[in-house]
């Protein structure tokens, strides 16, 4: 039952080029209902990779071929996908469609302002959202798993649009 | 006309009651009570910090003024005095304003030594006396009498037994009694609040704590923690149980937990959410929110068989319902119509009716005892503050109770009077107590961390529990 879980936090996007955090939860206190491994507690975008290993890129990238980000950014109280994020996912999509060896948590998150549960209802439809796009981008459904944070995980926890901007938001976690 | 102001700080289990002249002088003791809890936080380790309970000072002409002298007691200085938490839970209920021990002119503590003509002079309305005894080693008597000034009238007066450990409880019956006595309405001081308190938030070493503490933030403990958010503490209606929401798999769990024994059992673990508990008044069903079949639904559970039952249906977000007290109808938060707004549902036909109407954010939504009133989050106008609003289901009428800009998470003392809530100060989450008539105010923060979703319990019979 005391499962040792690695996750490996969007190393996977860059194989090769950025050593991949690996970390390990391990769980001390509490009983686990379901064994699900948790998911990636970080989720800045890395900075782009040195220009010379652009070769050696294994993940999701642009028209350029340079590395993407893996956070969708979302509006208030809103699940709607920005023409900048359908833009992020669909090169999410592409990569995903012809690797489909590849599993990715789809995680929905909300700023603290509006009510805990309306919130996690809220980031359910947000990862609900991402799913969605990238089935249409021609991801098969079983690469991909949502769960929702509510207002629980914020990235930055102030109290001001700087940090609810940045804290609307989905994110995708690369999995084995 | 003058208008008293009344400061109490309470300093982990001691009491200190003071007049305060200016504000500065307020904030200069809530440093040093800051200052003295971060300490002895830091050193006591695993024991939860309690919560301290701080004064919003603000004038209400319309409390009834009380003198609590302070009871006759021979042996050793007590930590926990009958007469201090006496006070202060009067003074909480923002219906009494105890005079301050220092402007008292006698310190009567027999009928024979009271004389009525001060006491009257002083504009007190009530006066209350006592004597405290060890009977045998370790166990004590407190008798109190409550008098009417004016009349120069007893008009109540008890012997009550406790053990050492239970002089909280003891003073807080004697609260219930004096506060009943008075207002007739049942007292809620002998009850407890559970809340979740969250350390390092945002930051990867997080850590989420559900707590218990009396009402008044004394005698904290905890109840259950984890690494991952803990969401939606509800109490079952025999006060025995809590349920709440756990992430420790990743995702969204309900769970049910024996507060005496610590057992906790699994309730909802579906496919995406598992959230929202509320217990219904007869204690054997429990409504909650699940989206296993793609979208957040409220559903009702059989405690005891397990079986669920749909009782929402449509394509938005249905989420945060609560119980009214009569059991057959629940009120929770639906954007159905575009934005977040507030219904109630029939239990038995499932027949939703929108109840909010003002306002472009109206959610959580807990339903007062009186079947009448439902206290919730309310955001008048785009980008403006959310307050704790209640709304009168009968009139329709709307009255805004809290002043700060992020409240979240209202929870009713079960007598109706008080109302708790979350809210976040100088970056910090907080709890506050507000009389539901919105006049007092206290502000329950932590040293340990941000303090959120407070939930008020039902009445506790601490009474026969004193020996």
């Amino acid at each position: 039952m005391n499962k040792r879980m690695s996750v490996q936090m969007l190393g996977l996007l860059f194989a090769g080029l950025i050593i991949a955090g690996c970390q390990t939860a391990a769980k001390k206190v509490e009983p686990t209902p379901t064994p699900t491994p948790p998911p990636a507690a970080e989720s800045t975008p890395p900075p782009p990779p040195p220009e010379e290993h652009k070769a050696a890129v294994n993940g999701p990238v642009d028209d350029n071929g340079n590395p993407v980000g893996n956070t969708v950014y979302f509006e208030y109280d809103s699940a709607a996908i920005s023409a900048d994020g359908q833009k992020l996912v669909g090169y999410h999509a592409k990569y995903l469609s012809s690797n489909d060896g590849q599993k990715v948590l789809v995680e929905g998150n909300c700023d603290e302002r509006g009510t805990r549960e309306y919130n996690l209802a809220l980031g359910e439809r947000r990862s609900a959202a991402v799913k969605e796009a990238l089935v249409a981008g021609g991801v098969k459904g079983g690469q991909l798993e949502t769960t929702s944070w509510g207002e629980e995980k914020p990235v930055d926890p102030g109290h001001d649009e700087s940090a609810w901007s940045k804290n609307r938001r989905a994110e995708l976690t690369y999995r084995h | 006309m003058t208008v008293r102001r009344v400061c109490v700080v309470k300093f982990v289990s001691t009491l200190s009651w003071t007049s305060c002249k200016s504000s500065r002088l307020i904030r200069r003791w809530l440093l040093i009570a800051l200052t003295g809890l971060t300490l002895l936080g830091s050193a006591s380790g695993a024991t939860a910090a309690d919560l301290l309970v701080i004064p919003i000072t603000r004038g209400n002409d319309r409390a009834t003024p009380i003198a609590v002298v302070p009871f006759r007691w021979q042996g050793a200085p007590l930590t926990d005095k009958i007469d201090e938490i006496v006070s202060f839970d009067l003074a909480r209920s923002g219906q009494f304003v105890p005079l301050p021990k220092g402007d008292m002119l006698s310190l009567p503590t027999a009928a024979n030594e009271i004389i009525f003509r001060d006491w009257k002079v002083q504009g007190m309305r009530y006066l209350v006396i006592g004597r405290l005894v060890e009977e045998t080693p370790g166990r004590f008597a407190a008798t109190y009498e409550l008098y009417q000034v004016g009349e120069s009238r007893r008009i109540a007066t008890e012997t009550l037994h406790a053990r050492k450990d239970q002089m909280r409880d003891l003073a807080h019956v004697i609260s219930d009694a004096i506060y009943e006595k008075i207002t007739h309405i049942r007292g809620a001081f002998s009850t407890k609040i559970i809340y979740v308190l969250a350390q390092n938030f945002g930051t990867p070493k997080a850590r989420f704590r559900l707590d218990v503490s009396d009402s008044d933030g004394a005698r904290s403990r905890s109840l259950f923690q984890s690494k991952q958010p803990i969401m939606s503490p509800t109490w079952s209606p025999d006060a025995r149980k809590v349920a709440y929401v756990t992430f420790e798999s990743g995702r969204s769990v309900v769970v049910l937990q024996d507060i005496a024994t610590g057992a906790r059992e699994t309730l909802a673990n579906f496919h995406g959410i598992n959230s929202g508990p509320s217990f219904a008044p007869d204690g054997r069903n429990i409504a909650m929110v699940l989206s296993r079949d793609g979208n957040p639904e409220i559903y009702m559970m059989d405690l005891g068989s397990r079986r669920l039952r749909q009782l929402t249906h449509s394509s938005e977000i249905d989420t945060e319902p609560s119980f009214m007290a009569d059991g057959r109808n629940l009120v929770f938060t639906s954007n159905r119509g575009g934005k977040p707004q507030i219904y109630s549902l029939d239990v038995a036909t499932g027949l939703p009716e929108r109840i909010s109407f003002d306002g472009v954010y109206n959610a959580r939504p807990r339903a007062l005892n009186d079947g009448r009133n439902i206290a919730y989050v309310h955001r008048a106008v785009a980008n403006g503050p959310f307050h704790i609003a209640v709304l009168d289901m009968v009139t329709g009428r709307n009255r805004t109770i809290s002043e700060t800009s992020l409240d979240e998470s209202p929870s009713v003392a079960p007598n109706g009077m008080m109302l708790i809530f979350a809210t976040v100060e100088r970056g910090r989450g907080i709890l506050s107590v507000v009389s539901v008539d919105g006049r007092v105010k206290f502000r329950l923060p932590s040293s340990d961390g941000d303090v959120r979703e407070p939930a008020w319990s039902p009445y506790l019979d601490v009474r026969s529990g004193l020996q």
